[in-house]
């Protein structure tokens, strides 16, 4: 190709774009994603190109999805949701809390492109929220590990102290100790979200101090790994971890946020879209329970498919009183429910748990 | 309390990743070549490992295989760097992106899957626990007992004079960056097959960076590196081990203490260097330098 030819099939090609936006009342509604992982880390970013392809099933040939994935949080998630906003994208996902500020500079650009930030917590009228009320798979996981253990101690892998991770201590423990009063509760703060090698010296760690039960919070098979080395149980994390069903992974909570790009999408095409903060549970489905293997003994496996269904149905609220604060002060009377509020800043451990939060 | 054998049990396994990329470096640093690649060539050695191990169901032949395709990811490094010249920082940063692009890539097949369980050798450590330890005895002896060590030593230290005594500078260094690449392919191994059981992206999570320091803060000795790597991952195991017990420790300091400790040992080592400047155990003499044969 000489130059004049390129220079003629760029000319054309900026043609084309430029006359694209007549064309759009017949296109598909474009929606981009970003992610901060790979699609294929088998957890947080699967589970949401899980929900890309949840909305092209949904809506076939009337959405066009794409996706930019191990976009680092920062100045390169700015550059990726401009680019994306620049291609057409009429709404764009972003999947990860440290895209936040990104999102609100670029949406204040883009005033007639959507956006939804997960996890975050800032908004504007281009700019909705939606993250997950996690805490209710943990009551279900919490409940299984409080009849399962025989040592009567279980351990949590915590990542950082940050309200999600603390309200999904508390719940385990809760519902742990609601079938056990003699549970104990050990906790280890990784700081990491995603480190294999951490992950299974905090699973082993846990182990040598007699626990026999594990939920963890970070995001990799390692501790599934090492409690199937020394006949233990835990439970996957943001993706199912079937793979090592049925133990040492005898169940999970698994983020499906099909569940809420699908509602979500709907109301675009409809032209009901709203910038909302959703906060989407079992009920929701955003939050789901992986299948409870043979492993568990069936009336256990009742009980908290029971209790699942209670909260899908908004029939039981994870945190109901009579509840007291680790320092031993009154937090929710009896009958009482904790507030959205008062999870989405919770900063202490319920009573009976000795572990603290790192200030 | 604290079970102090338990304790170090645990800081063997915990430390042999970064163990046996370590003393690869150490040996592919005393050739006078710095490869900051160690992290492309652990994350490359995780996934064939992985696989090899996934197909054949032998954990044993994955870590050979993880050793094979170390060597060979670390073969255009060894390239560039000694045929065509190019800086081997830039060439080592090269070739750590390239690796974990190249595993991500490779890696997508065996997604999801889980290898086979490895059989437990003495005290139930991993038999790959064993030939680390066992590795830092025969590594030394190489390097201070054998010729061979001594001509590696001596490419090291002063490339010229090593090639005037007729010496094969270039293969020598070839040879000792493969060595390195293999060592560094099985540490990354262990991470997928022994820690793990399963591929993901990314996995070794800036182990190699840290074996890279370690080699530093041996001093460029075998049991120097045995050393940092039980202290790096010891701290790492007991500040877990602490807060599974319940011990009020703040975990931020525990996590700075691995840092703290290298920066003391590393003036230390300054120190007494200024005082006795000594031939042996301090940093090789042409590390880092282009070799080119004039004549």
């Amino acid at each position: 190709m000489n130059r004049r030819q390129l220079i003629a099939s760029v000319a054309a090609l900026t043609t084309i774009s430029l006359a694209a936006p007549t064309w759009a009342q017949d296109e598909p509604l474009k929606v981009g994603f970003i992610y901060v992982g790979p699609i294929s880390d088998g957890g947080w970013t699967y589970q949401h190109d899980q929900g890309r392809l949840a909305v092209e099933a949904e809506f076939g040939d009337r959405v066009e999805t794409t996706y930019l994935e191990s976009v680092p949080e920062g100045v390169d998630a700015e550059r990726a949701l401009t680019q994306l906003a620049l291609a057409g994208n009429d709404v764009i996902y972003a999947t990860s809390f440290g895209y936040m500020d990104a999102v609100i500079n670029v949406a204040a650009k883009f005033p007639d492109v959507k956006f939804e930030h997960n996890t975050g917590y800032k908004r504007a009228d281009n700019v909705g929220t939606y993250d997950g009320r996690f805490y209710e798979g943990r009551a279900v996981t919490g409940t299984i590990a409080g009849r399962m253990t025989k040592t009567n101690k279980i351990g949590y892998i915590a990542t950082f102290p940050i309200p999600e991770v603390i309200q999904g201590i508390n719940s385990a423990y809760i519902h742990a100790k609601k079938v056990n009063p003699d549970v104990e509760m050990k906790v280890v703060w990784a700081y990491t979200w995603f480190d294999p090698a951490k992950e299974a010296d905090a699973a082993n760690a846990l182990m040598a101090e007699g626990v026999d039960v594990i939920l963890q919070h970070t995001n990799s098979t390692a501790p599934l790994a090492q409690l199937q080395q020394q006949g233990k149980i835990g439970f996957g994390q943001a993706a199912d971890m079937a793979s090592f069903a049925p133990s040492p992974r005898v169940s999970s909570v698994y983020n499906n946020w099909g569940a809420h790009y699908v509602k979500s999408v709907g109301r675009i095409l409809d032209g009901t879209w709203k910038p909302e903060a959703v906060w989407g549970g079992i009920g929701d489905g955003i939050v789901a329970i992986g299948e409870i293997t043979e492993a568990v003994p069936a009336e256990v496996k009742a009980e908290a498919e029971a209790l699942r269904d209670k909260i899908g149905a908004g029939e039981y609220h994870p945190f109901t009183g009579p509840l007291n604060k680790a320092d031993g002060s009154a937090w929710l009377a009896e009958g009482q429910t904790a507030t959205d509020e008062e999870l989405s800043g919770m900063n202490f451990f319920v009573e009976g748990i000795t572990a603290e939060i790192p200030q | 309390m604290i079970d102090p054998v338990a304790l170090f049990l645990l800081l063997l396994s915990a430390s042999t990743p970064i163990l046996f990329a370590a003393l690869g470096e150490l040996v592919v640093e005393r050739a006078g070549v710095l490869n900051l690649g160690v992290e492309g060539m652990m994350i490359v050695g995780a996934l064939s490992g992985f696989a090899a191990a996934y197909h054949t169901g032998n954990p044993f032949l994955g870590f050979a295989a993880a050793a094979g395709a170390g060597a060979l990811v670390a073969l255009p490094f060894a390239i560039l760097t000694q045929f065509l010249m190019s800086n081997q920082v830039a060439s080592g940063l090269a070739l750590t992106l390239f690796g974990l692009g190249l595993a991500a890539l490779f890696g997508k097949p065996v997604e999801g899957v889980k290898a086979p369980a490895m059989i437990s050798g003495p005290l139930g450590l991993n038999w790959i626990v064993w030939l680390g330890l066992l590795m830092v005895p025969a590594i030394w002896w190489f390097l201070n007992r054998s010729r061979a060590g001594l001509i590696l030593r001596g490419v090291g230290e002063n490339h010229d004079a090593a090639h005037a005594l007729g010496y094969n500078v270039r293969r020598v260094r070839i040879a000792a960056i493969a060595f390195g690449g293999a060592m560094a392919g099985v540490g990354g191994a262990f991470i997928s097959i022994a820690t793990v059981l399963q591929w993901t992206e990314g996995m070794t999570a800036g182990a190699g960076w840290i074996a890279l320091a370690i080699v530093v803060f041996s001093n460029w000795t075998a049991p120097g590196v045995l050393a940092g790597a039980w202290l790096f991952g010891g701290v790492t195991v007991l500040q877990l081990r602490l807060q599974a017990a319940g011990v009020r420790v703040p975990v931020q300091l525990l996590s700075m203490a691995p840092y703290l400790a290298t920066i003391i040992v590393l003036v230390a080592i300054s120190a007494r260097q200024k005082l006795s400047r000594r031939a042996g155990g301090t940093a090789p003499g042409s590390l880092g330098q282009d070799f080119h044969a004039l004549r």
